[in-house]
Formats: structure tokens, sequence, C-alpha cells
């Protein structure tokens, strides 16, 4: 029997014929933390190209909003990203007041920025811990979630909820902060701190974490203006852009704080970056306590009889005052018509609310302005040559959430 | 018209008076009405204008404005990171042909916001490379946001095509 002929040389560099194939991941994948598809085009393991396919946690917020008061529209609020749940409060709170032309009282000023920071500290331990899972390790992500139930133990003491908070109220909020509140905060400030320093100890220099996230995900500059990207990702190519800073709002301008910024825009940058306004953001929450210690006692909502129920004293001895708090439970504020947009510097960017009144106690439009949503666009052009498992850490530091991308 | 102090709708007004239909400075933003059939134009002007230089589109939302004619309002609201400045402008859509010109060969963050609006107004961008629903599934009828959708409304819900 005659042996097969041996192959001629060239035929071992002959290009053979291959196909670029279509992976399916999601909507539900162990490895996102967000509920979304991806349409994955791979040559081999390199990503070609990639369709986001979002929309699976959309539950009409914006329709839900046009159909009760302008008060029911705040628990929504709290479910847009509900990691950070007090900053959506903050801005649609903030846009109802910029249609009514309320001035909101310094304290409360100040416990909106103390509790948002809060918030903001939270969702970036969330987007940490999350990240640090999916690229499998577990301890750094006990230590960020560990971190994240102090910054929530925080918010549960003021507000009386953990997750969906409802704290503010239009042209106030809902209570001045505890007593106790601010000795608690100071105990659990260095407990953060140490955390997130174990957090960064296993992480920061580990070989694995900074392999995976160096010159991954990387996007230029001119694509993120391009794609109007905000927050930390915009940060991280080196655009110094905060509106705490641009267009300084409640006591912002008041507050000393550094704007953290990046050089290459990879993913590395972006964990550097959002580490560091943790640390800003810790900042600014020890100025807020010594301001509302120093300060002591004050108004925390504005007098106008248009958002606030009159004193109970007063409801029950006159007639008036009768009829406004009937009026004001059964109907709610009316705002007076016309529109405006209010942006504020969420955790992942500018969070913005463009609202429609037509004059009655029922919003003509709401809409929300989700820096989730927008961030998430160009990731596309952010995974293109790169492999499979970098989109992992990509989409990590992207922190889509759903809640807020969906709305 | 007037410009309302700001120096963007002064110089917007100066370039092109006939596209701007209606002007005001409601709560502090700058907000210009602009012919529909003009939105591309007006909005290359602003965006490469020297001194104007809106780098950013930020937001692009539409209202519904159910008896009146025309019937819907495409909101889109800019920002300058250069110069640190916001503009709304705003563009009226008949019911009947309900479609105005993409804005995404000028800043691909259109492309996203504008495929929401088709899905949630049933607006058309005449020129946009991939117009599908962006939140919803492709066999959903109707558009949700629009104020004659009734919100109780129920409709079988099927997975999206592969």
């Amino acid at each position: 029997m005659a042996s097969a002929p041996p192959l001629p040389e060239d035929d071992l560099e002959r290009d053979l014929h291959t196909e670029h194939q279509i992976l399916n991941m999601g909507p539900s994948h162990p490895a996102t933390h967000g509920t979304v598809k991806f349409l994955i085009e791979l040559d081999g393991e390199t990503i070609v190209d990639l369709d986001v396919q979002v929309g699976y946690l959309h539950r009409g917020f914006e329709k839900e909003c046009e159909s009760g008061s302008w008060y029911q529209a705040i628990p929504y609020t709290d479910r847009l990203c509900y990691t950070s749940s007090m900053l959506c409060n903050v801005g649609f709170c903030m846009a109802v007041e910029k249609l009514l032309e309320l001035e909101t009282p310094e304290r409360c000023q100040w416990l909106r920025v103390l509790a948002g920071e809060i918030a903001r500290i939270s969702d970036h331990l969330t987007r940490l811990g999350a990240a640090a899972l999916e690229l499998q390790a577990m301890t750094p992500f006990l230590y960020g979630i560990e971190a994240r139930e102090l910054t929530y133990d925080l918010t549960e003491l003021l507000c009386g909820a953990r997750v969906t908070t409802n704290y503010l109220r239009i042209g106030g909020v809902k209570h001045d902060m505890p007593p106790g509140f601010t000795s608690a905060a100071r105990e659990m400030i260095p407990k953060i701190r140490a955390l997130i320093a174990d957090y960064g100890a296993v992480v920061t220099q580990n070989r694995i974490f900074v392999d995976r996230l160096k010159g991954t995900g990387v996007i230029s500059k001119e694509d993120c203006i391009d794609y109007a990207v905000t927050g930390p990702i915009l940060r991280s190519v080196g655009v110094p852009y905060d509106i705490r800073k641009d267009q300084p709002y409640l006591v912002y301008d008041q507050v000393d704080f550094d704007v953290p910024i990046g050089e290459v825009g990879d993913n590395y940058d972006r964990y550097l970056v959002v580490v560091e306004e943790m640390h800003q953001s810790l900042r600014i929450v020890e100025q807020c306590l010594t301001h509302l210690e120093k300060t002591g006692p004050g108004p925390v909502n504005v007098d106008d009889p248009r958002v606030r129920w009159p004193a109970k004293g007063r409801v029950f001895n006159q007639m008036e005052e009768l009829i406004q708090q009937f009026k004001s439970v059964t109907e709610g504020p009316r705002v007076p018509a016309g529109e405006a947009y209010l942006a504020i510097e969420s955790a992942n960017g500018e969070l913005g609310f463009y609202l429609v009144s037509d004059g009655s106690a029922v919003p003509y439009k709401v809409r929300c302005r989700p820096p989730s949503l927008i961030n998430v666009a160009p990731l596309p052009i952010m995974v293109r040559g790169d492999m499979l498992a970098d989109l992992i850490p990509t989409f990590d530091f992207v922190n889509m959430i759903g809640g807020e991308c969906d709305r | 018209m007037d410009d309302h102090g700001s120096p963007v709708l002064r110089a917007l007004l100066d370039a092109m008076p006939d596209a701007v239909l209606e002007t005001h400075a409601q709560h502090g933003d700058s907000t210009a009405v602009v012919d529909a059939a003009r939105i591309v134009e007006v909005m290359r002007f602003l965006r490469d204008t020297p001194e104007i230089e809106f780098d950013m589109l930020t937001d692009v939302t539409a209202v519904d404005y159910l008896g009146e004619q025309p019937r819907f309002e495409m909101v889109y609201h800019l920002y300058s990171l250069g110069k640190n400045r916001r503009l709304r402008v705003k563009a009226r859509v008949e019911q009947e042909a309900a479609e105005i010109d993409t804005l995404s060969p000028l800043w691909s963050s259109a492309n996203w916001m504008e495929r929401e609006v088709w899905d949630m107004y049933g607006i058309r961008f005449k020129g946009h490379p991939d117009l599908r629903r962006l939140l919803l599934y492709e066999e959903f009828e109707g558009h949700p946001l629009r104020k004659d959708y009734p919100k109780e409304k129920r409709q079988p819900l099927v997975g999206p095509r592969n």
C-alpha cells in the first residue's frame, strides 16, 4: 500500500477558508452586570463588530410619570440608577424646582450634597466590586461590597431606606439628618477608606488585573465627544469635564475637591479615575459634615404653599389651611407652564432631566437623559479589535445600569 | 428677533435669520425654534462655527403636542466643552409625514437617541443608517410615548428576532 504523498511546502502556509462567527451573549450572562444582549462578530477570538441590544429593563418610566403627580415621579427616579438613587432624586427635584423657580434653603443644599456624594461612593464601589468579580477575583469583590454596605448603612440612617431612598422633596428634603448621624458617619469614613485601600492593595498592582485592563477598551477623546460620552469615561481620556465644577449647582462651589483625569482612556485609567473620585467624594462628605455640625439645625424645606403642606396646628384650626392641605394631598403641586433642562453630575456622567409642564398638576413630559445609555453606545468602537475576553472589563467600566439605561 | 443676551442666539440670528422661527430663554435656557427642513444646516453651523463650537449633542428627544399643528416637536440639547455653554434647539414635525433629517452624520451620539425617538414617538429620521427600535422589540405595535397611546394597553410580548 502506497503512503500518501507528502504535502507541498506552501500548503502549510495556505490561507484556509474561514468565516466570521456570530456569537450571542446575554441577555442574562453571568459575566455582565446588567441585562443586555451582545451580538458579537468574531474572527477567532478577536471582536470584529458588536451590536449592543438594550431595553430588557424598560418599564415605561416616562409614560408612568406622565400620569401621576409631580411628587409621584420621585419614587420612580429611585429606580433609575438604583446604585445611586439619591443622585437621581436630586436631578429630578432640582429640575422641578427650576420650573417652579424655587430657591432651596442652604441647609437643604448641604444635605443634598452629602447624600449625593454617599450615593456616588456606593455606585463606584458597586462598579469596582462587580468588575473584580467578573474578572474572577472574589476577595476584592467582598472588600468593595463590604464598603458599599457601610455607605448603605449611612443612607439608611439618613432616610430609613438603603436602596430606594425617596429622600428628596420638591423644595427640600424629607427631614434633617437624625441625631447621631454625623458621629456615625465620622466613624464610618475611616472604615470605608481602609476597605478601599484593601481593595487597591489586592488589585492595583495585580499582574492579572493590570494585564486585563491596560490597553483594553481604549477610546479616543474625539470619539468621546462625538458620542457625547460623559463621566469617568470622558475624564479617563483627559477631559476634566465635571458638571459639579463647570456649572456648579447646590453648594459644590463652596466645597473643595479635585477632578481626577486619565491619559490614554483605557480600562486601567477608568479604574484609577473611579478610585480617586471616591476619595474626593469622601473629602466632600467630611466637609458637609463639618458645615452641618457648625451651622446647627435650620429649615430644610422652602416655605412655599405650592409645594409644602401647612403645619398641622394651622390645618386643624383654619379653614384655608385645611383646604390647602386637602388640595396638596389629592392633587399635588401645580407647576407653571414651561420647559426646563437641568443636568447634574451623576456617578456615570451627565444625568439630565428635560421637563415640560402644561400648567397642570401632572407632568406633560419627563425626559431623563440617561448617562448609561449614551455611554454604552460607543461600546463597539471600544472593543473592536480586542479579544472577546476584553469585552467583560470594558463593559464593567462603562458601568451600564439597566434601570437607568432602559428606563 | 430677540437674542435674550445670548451670543450664540445672536450669531445664529445674524447668519440664518429666516431659519429661526422663535427664540426664548425661559428659566435661563437659551432656546431656538428652527425650521425643521433646515435642521441639518442649522446644526452644522452651530457645530462648525469657531466662536460657537457646540461639539456635543447631549440629548435628543421629542414631545407630542396632540391636537396642535404641527403635532410633534423635536428637542435637541447641545453643549460646548470649550465654551461651557448650552443651547436647546427645537423643530416642529408634522403628524402626517412624521419625518425629519437625521443628525447622525454630524454627531454619532444622534444614532441611538434618534432610534429611541423613532421607537417611542414614531418619528422617522431621513438618512439614518440603522433606524431600528432601541428599547422595545421589533414586533411591538405603535409608539408608546405618543399621547394617544393608552397607558394601560398591553401587547403580547415576543422576543426579538436574531
